[in-house]
């Protein structure tokens, strides 16, 4: 499978995941954003953000219990809860999160 | 939580050259969401996965070495090393990578997260588990 970003595709697997890590840029997050009809607002993006920083230092997609912990102590306790990431990201926030921030679908992950 | 059992995971191992590494660390994370008691124990060539500087450019494998880093954060924060198993293979803890964990119960102080036993302290870690994982 493939997605059209600006005349370029890219390759996904069969749930939208970006097959490679290093084609990920903020145009090709909105697209995969927008293929599941959602718009990433700023509070998208710290999230996203986040989700690549930490793959960067540890080489894994955290899991959404981590990853709540993690958000909390980074933006703030109103935003380190799952009520929270929940509204950003509906379908899970770290399985649709990783998804836009082209990370590989975490492991074991709800 | 009443039902919590313990959780010893031995990991025997080199980290590459076969997937026993790579797949103790996974089940150990996939395996944090239950909040059982874990315990890690890094034995024989096992002792080789935390060790520092790793560099897997050469052979075309992921550096996972970094995600053992993440442990803190998935609270497993026991985790023991064979003291002989260092020596006979000429390494100290200085080899290894320091791994921490936030102390919730201390203002969350970072404390570290690894111990050094020799062979009865492995003996006991061992016998005293309702759940023994072989890698």
């Amino acid at each position: 499978m493939a997605l059209d970003v600006n005349g370029t595709s890219y390759e996904v697997d069969e749930e939208g995941y970006l097959a490679n890590l290093n084609d990920w840029n903020p145009d090709v997050a909105a697209a995969l954003a927008a293929a599941d009809d959602a718009e990433l607002t700023d509070a998208h993006w710290e999230v996203i953000n986040f989700l690549r920083e930490y793959y960067e230092e540890y080489q894994i997609a955290p899991a959404v219990r981590v990853l709540t912990k993690a958000i909390g102590k980074k933006l703030g306790k109103d935003k380190g809860n799952s009520k929270y990431l929940y509204e950003l990201f509906p379908y899970g926030p770290a399985k649709q999160a990783c998804k836009y921030a082209g990370l590989p679908k975490p492991t074991g992950c709800v | 939580m009443s039902d919590t059992k313990k959780f010893v995971y031995i990991n025997r191992k080199a980290p590459y050259g076969t997937v026993y590494a790579l797949e103790s660390l996974e089940v150990v994370l996939i395996g944090a969401a239950f909040e059982q008691e874990v315990q890690l124990v890094f034995v024989d060539d096992g002792v080789y996965q935390l060790t520092k500087g790793q560099d897997t450019d050469g052979i075309g494998m992921k550096n996972f070495s970094k995600t053992y880093s993440a442990l803190g954060d998935y609270d497993v924060n026991q985790i023991y090393v064979d003291e002989q198993s260092l020596k006979d293979r000429g390494l100290t803890m200085d080899d290894l990578q320091e791994l921490t964990y936030e102390d919730e119960d201390d203002d969350w102080a970072e404390k570290s997260s690894m111990k050094l036993v020799n062979r009865e302290q492995l003996a006991d870690l061992i016998s005293d588990a309702d759940v023994l994982l072989n890698f």
